[in-house]
């Protein structure tokens, strides 16, 4: 067993250790833990964002390269503030408004061309080359797949009559699809625990060999 | 005017243009372009000062509660020190900035995420219920998933196989139905902000 020496070590082993404890029962120590964890994130999300966004993007083009358009998404960022004065609240809207109406005017033809012509074209399309018969009956269920998956989401009918057997199809592809999510998703939690038990007898106590 | 008729209309004006910007092949529509991305990405950022007001406001609050004191004085001291050593001696490597980043908040962050494996295992064991069809599938290929990338499971002849075909066709189709169902609904969403019909975003 050779225990680590390096202070920073035994802090992440001990804040690890503080979390762990929520498993037996809400405790000071994890509470504790927790407010680090918020307060630390917080100034780390705030130091980034200055030094990868505001400063770069608002700051330096207004005053270092003086480009004076720039002045206008300064003071529409400023109006973020607004909320502190009641009165003036309503100032809040006009940044919204800004990154509402950009936003959504460059994400139409983007949406439409890259996540709807995109996946229609290689849905229907699946191997302009050709293909054996194994792939041709995969991309006929994947045609089918999505057709019926598509269908299930469509409420403006309801599902009735012909509409029924289709969207029961459609349930059984996204049955699929969720628990393909969910397996992953429960895998890469366990792959995190494992990564902290690593650390633990690994990089902390030394336990392991592989990882002193 | 200002509460509401200057926000539609900046939202109709920025929206119009933005879109057909797509459509017009000349420099000045991407230099409309690049230009609406700093400005964004610039705004957008500024939204974190509004987080913070928020940050400190709920935590000033609990200060004045003895139950609670204790534990926001370290979130403020936290953020606090976090954000004067990113400041003062940056973010370089070896900085102590990108150790409190390395040994404080990555350890937090990955802990906090490991504990879910817990509560969902038990929680599965709860919903994993094989009560109807559509369960049963949702079962078996959680299982064939989850047990496919373990070290044993790549060496159990047909799994690996199983898993590259349920990822590569039904969920694929499942995920692409999704995809498609989405995009129709944010392009809709979004003419529906730029034209005024939706304003919830306006609140009360």
């Amino acid at each position: 067993m050779h225990i680590s020496h390096d202070p920073w070590i035994w802090i992440a082993a001990i804040l690890t250790l503080a979390i762990f404890s929520f498993l037996y029962k809400d405790n000071p120590f994890f509470k504790m833990a927790e407010h680090i964890f918020v307060g630390v994130a917080t100034g780390y999300g705030f130091v980034y964002t200055w030094n990868n966004g505001i400063y770069p993007n608002l700051l330096r083009p207004l005053f270092v390269d003086h480009q004076i358009l720039f002045v206008i998404p300064f003071i529409l960022g400023l109006m973020y503030l607004s909320v502190v004065v009641p009165k003036f609240a309503y100032f809040i809207r006009w940044p919204f408004a800004f990154l509402l109406g950009v936003g959504s005017g460059l994400s139409i033809p983007l949406a439409f061309r890259a996540s709807l012509v995109e996946q229609i074209k290689y849905t229907i399309l699946p191997n302009p080359h050709g293909m054996s018969m194994g792939l041709f009956i995969n991309a006929l269920l994947i045609l089918i797949g999505v057709v019926t998956v598509v269908l299930y989401f469509y409420f403006s009918t309801p599902h009735e009559g012909v509409m029924k057997p289709v969207t029961k199809v459609g349930i059984v592809f996204l049955m699929v699809g969720f628990g393909a999510s969910f397996g992953y998703t429960i895998m890469a939690r366990f792959s995190l625990l494992v990564g902290r038990f690593e650390f633990l007898l690994g990089n902390w106590l030394g336990v392991l060999p592989w990882l002193r | 005017m200002l509460q509401r008729k200057i926000p539609l209309a900046m939202v109709f004006v920025f929206g119009v243009i933005s879109t057909l910007q797509y459509f017009v092949p000349h420099p000045l529509s991407q230099q409309y372009y690049d230009t609406m991305l700093k400005w964004m990405i610039g705004v957008g950022s500024m939204a974190i000062f509004l987080a913070l007001v928020s940050f400190l406001r709920h935590h000033y609050v609990r200060l004045r509660k003895k139950e609670h004191a204790p534990y926001s004085a370290v979130a403020i001291l936290s953020f606090l020190f976090m954000t004067l050593v990113g400041f003062i001696g940056g973010m370089g490597p070896g900085s102590v900035f990108q150790k409190m980043f390395y040994y404080v908040q990555a350890p937090l962050q990955a802990t906090m995420f490991s504990l879910l494996s817990y509560y969902m295992a038990s929680a599965s064991y709860r919903a994993f219920r094989a009560k109807s069809f559509e369960a049963t599938l949702l079962l078996i290929t959680a299982f064939i998933v989850m047990f496919s990338v373990t070290t044993f499971g790549n060496y159990v002849p047909g799994v690996p196989k199983a898993l590259e075909w349920i990822m590569a066709v039904p969920n694929m189709a499942s995920k692409r139905g999704i995809a498609i169902g989405v995009s129709l609904g944010s392009i809709a969403t979004s003419l529906k902000i730029i034209l005024g019909v939706e304003r919830n975003w306006l609140g009360g």
